[in-house]
């Protein structure tokens, strides 16, 4: 059954959908290269990159975006 | 409790003063206009202590009403014809999204041609998008209604909003004595507005308005369908409560003379005092007539229809509007749901005088029927 | 500014890989933080983020139509206030079509009227959500499926409506442009709409490789190409002072940002000459060599 007019009660619950299944290719940070710049963590449209800089595999659906603005290369794209 | 001689109008603004609607954003349009100036005054002078939202249009009107009704307030709004149309599309999400707005709506026709005067065609072309609907016949039912309309759509088994509707310029301009109910009355009647199922508040987050696949879709329409079947009881219940604290009976019809007569004419508004006095004066030569009111359209009341008319032998069904190729709104509806032998009416569009005798040919021409639908009071061709 | 470690627009929502409009949330909602009330038009960011009974939305959010998110943020935040809930932050997201197009009067009214809340529109320049039709935003020579490149068409065959400005005229006390790009620019004006009293606009560019077509990838690269070539000027309105916010001492030659993008691919030099000559002109306007 639907909830009163649809409302959603449970906020944050799309969480439930991985979509680190859309992936085709996967980012991979070298964290010995990484200088903590943050900008792959302030950049990524799905909120996959944690203050510690680990990519949450569940959520990145690797567009590749970390990788391009990394001032240090530290993030590769490999075919998945 | 105070008399006082006001318009239909003053008396709905009256009622939106009573229940203390926080948010009351309102668009002025004729002849409804007269309800946004009131409401202007009433929290200018701190009357009432809510939000009067000046806004540019009936769309944000009805826009911003559901904004702030979602966010959990009361709220009240008021429109007419073109502004009304111009809400069609937030009507129907306001009651997707199950907020219980109160809206009063002076009837007017539609254009084009463009129109001031009055018929019911704008809130009947509404009538398909999940509001109750009650149709007023004089000042002190508009203020009645209202009030009962809250206790109605705010009902945990309704939730769903609520259009009175009251004949524009015969009602909304036309004075008379309407008694005022005492602001503790109304206390008693209608309790503050706290919903559990949507409000906005960072300490509790929801989402409201999401879209719906079509896993989801039907059921959320079956929802508001269920709403509207189970508010027949519950219309039910708020008239009986009603009657106890403020002394007025209403019901969903009104059975006036109906249990033996012959020919029962139904119809709704203002058009019902003019259908008493001619079957007064009918009755009297002996004629077996009587009237059914629908007072409330939506939800559509079937049994109460059928019980009072179950002694007849014809309905003659008198619209103020038109479904075109069809007859009209509520012809049809009775068509569907009632089995008895029926004729539509089609009178007073765009304000054309409907007076006693217009009535009488209506009955005459139930008596010795020519067509299913007649439209009467048209002018002759040389006229 | 540190950036804030709480996320407000959760994972899993649908939105394409790559999206600008999700960047330009997250990074808004992190300014603004959780005592914060959002409202949708409809629109991608409608769609992506709460298919039923899915949310990626962390603070409380209501969407009713396509053109009327200024008039639904002016009824919440009429019913916040009136409860006495002054502390709240009121913001409302529309895209180019929901602010530009369909919905700006119902913007222009919440403008006119004070509401003390801020619209933030996330321009990625067409309807993107219905598959990539021109709108009011759309800039000239794009082509988009109804301003097709053809024969006889070059693409958009006008400019990009100048939003920023028409809410400017409306005299309230802070407008702004904005890149997903630069998002210590963005963060800041968000944090400054929040702290002004009164309706604050910001018009936040937010390049879409769907719609643009270029690499996933590239979201942000395009966005600094926007500002590095004078497309996209960054500015504040403040009470009605105007201040560039972005210091841009030689400009990128456009063909640069229109090369990168499969929009602008078919444009021939005399288009190509013809939008120089207007960015030009508009770099011109505010004081840009």
């Amino acid at each position: 059954m639907v909830s009163t007019g649809c409302v959603i009660k449970d906020p944050g619950n799309s969480k439930k959908n991985k979509t680190g299944s859309w992936r085709t290719f996967k980012p991979v940070l070298d964290k010995e290269k990484c200088i903590g710049c943050d900008k792959c963590v302030m950049f990524c449209p799905d909120a996959a990159i944690n203050k510690d800089h680990d990519i949450n595999y569940d959520y990145c659906k690797g567009c590749g975006i970390c990788s391009a603005e990394c001032p240090v290369k530290a993030i590769e794209m490999i075919k998945e | 409790m105070t008399k006082e001689v006001m318009t239909a109008n003053k008396a709905v603004a009256e009622a939106a003063r009573l229940v203390k609607p926080k948010v009351i954003p309102v668009f002025p349009i004729t002849p409804q206009t007269s309800i946004s100036e009131y409401l202007a005054q009433y929290v200018a002078d701190g009357d009432i202590d809510a939000k009067y939202v000046k806004v540019e249009s009936e769309h944000s009107a009805i826009s911003a009403a559901v904004g702030a009704s979602g966010a959990g307030v009361r709220v009240f709004t008021a429109t007419s014809s073109q502004g009304l149309m111009l809400m069609h599309e937030i009507i129907f999400a306001a009651a997707g999204m199950r907020v219980p707005i109160v809206m009063a709506n002076a009837n007017r026709a539609i254009s084009a041609p463009l129109s001031i005067w009055n018929d019911q065609q704008d809130s009947i072309a509404q009538r398909d998008a999940g509001w109750l609907q009650t149709y007023v016949e004089d000042a002190q039912d508009a203020l009645d209604s209202t009030l009962m309309a809250y206790k109605i759509s705010e009902n945990d088994d309704v939730l769903l909003p609520s259009m009175v509707c009251l004949d524009g310029f015969i009602l909304t301009h036309t004075v008379e004595p309407v008694d005022i109910p005492n602001q503790e009355d109304v206390n008693k009647f209608l309790p503050s507005y706290n919903p559990k199922h949507s409000f906005l508040d960072p300490k509790e987050p929801m989402t409201l308005g999401a879209l719906a696949d079509p896993g989801y879709y039907f059921e959320a329409r079956h929802a508001i369908e269920i709403g509207m079947e189970k508010s027949i009881d519950v219309i039910k219940k708020t008239c009986k409560e009603f009657e106890e604290i403020f002394g007025r009976k209403y019901d969903l019809v009104e059975n006036y003379k109906c249990d033996d007569a012959e020919i029962v004419l139904v119809a709704m508004g203002s058009v019902c005092s003019t259908i008493k006095a001619v079957i007064d004066e009918l009755r009297e030569e002996g004629e077996k007539i009587g009237l059914l009111k629908i007072r409330v359209y939506r939800p559509f009341p079937v049994d109460e229809i059928n019980d009072a008319i179950k002694n007849c032998k014809k309905l003659s069904i008198l619209d103020k509007n038109i479904t075109f190729g069809i007859g009209g709104a509520l012809y049809s509806d009775i068509k569907a749901k009632i089995n008895k032998e029926t004729y539509g009416f089609i009178i007073g569009l765009g304000g054309r005088d409907i007076t006693p005798d217009t009535i009488k040919e209506v009955y005459e021409k139930t008596k010795n029927p020519e067509k299913d639908v007649t439209w009467v009071g048209l002018k002759k061709e040389d006229d | 500014m540190k950036l804030p470690e709480e996320e407000l627009l959760s994972s899993g929502h649908r939105g394409c890989a790559g999206c600008g409009a999700s960047i330009g949330v997250r990074l808004a909602l992190k300014a603004l933080g959780r005592n914060t009330v959002a409202i949708s038009a409809t629109g991608c960011l409608e769609v992506m983020t709460t298919p039923y009974p899915e949310t990626s939305w962390e603070i409380p959010w209501i969407h009713v139509a396509f053109e009327n998110a200024g008039a639904v943020a002016s009824g919440v935040e009429s019913a916040l206030r009136i409860q006495g809930k002054d502390d709240v932050n009121v913001v409302a997201f529309g895209g180019d079509g929901g602010t530009v197009d369909i919905g700006l009067q119902s913007l222009s009214g919440a403008m006119e009227r004070g509401h003390n809340l801020i619209y933030i529109c996330y321009d990625n320049e067409a309807y993107m959500n219905t598959g990539i039709q021109r709108s009011g935003a759309t800039p000239f020579g794009a082509s988009t499926t109804t301003s097709p490149q053809g024969k006889n068409s070059f693409g958009e065959d006008q400019h990009k409506k100048d939003m920023p400005m028409i809410m400017a005229a409306h005299g309230i006390p802070y407008v702004a442009t904005a890149s997903i790009s630069y998002p210590q620019d963005f963060m800041k004006k968000v944090k400054k709409a929040a702290e002004i009293d009164g309706p604050a606009y910001i018009h936040l560019n937010q390049p879409c490789t769907t719609g643009w077509g270029y690499d996933s990838s590239k979201t942000i690269e395009l966005g600094k190409l926007a500002v590095e070539t004078g497309a996209w000027i960054l500015y504040e309105i403040e009470n009605g002072e105007f201040n560039l916010t972005h210091n841009l001492r030689k400009r990128k030659p456009v063909t640069d940002y229109l090369g990168a993008q499969k929009r602008f691919k078919h444009l021939q030099d005399k288009e190509k000459e013809e939008i120089q000559k207007y960015i030009d002109a508009q770099c011109a306007k505010v004081g840009i060599e």
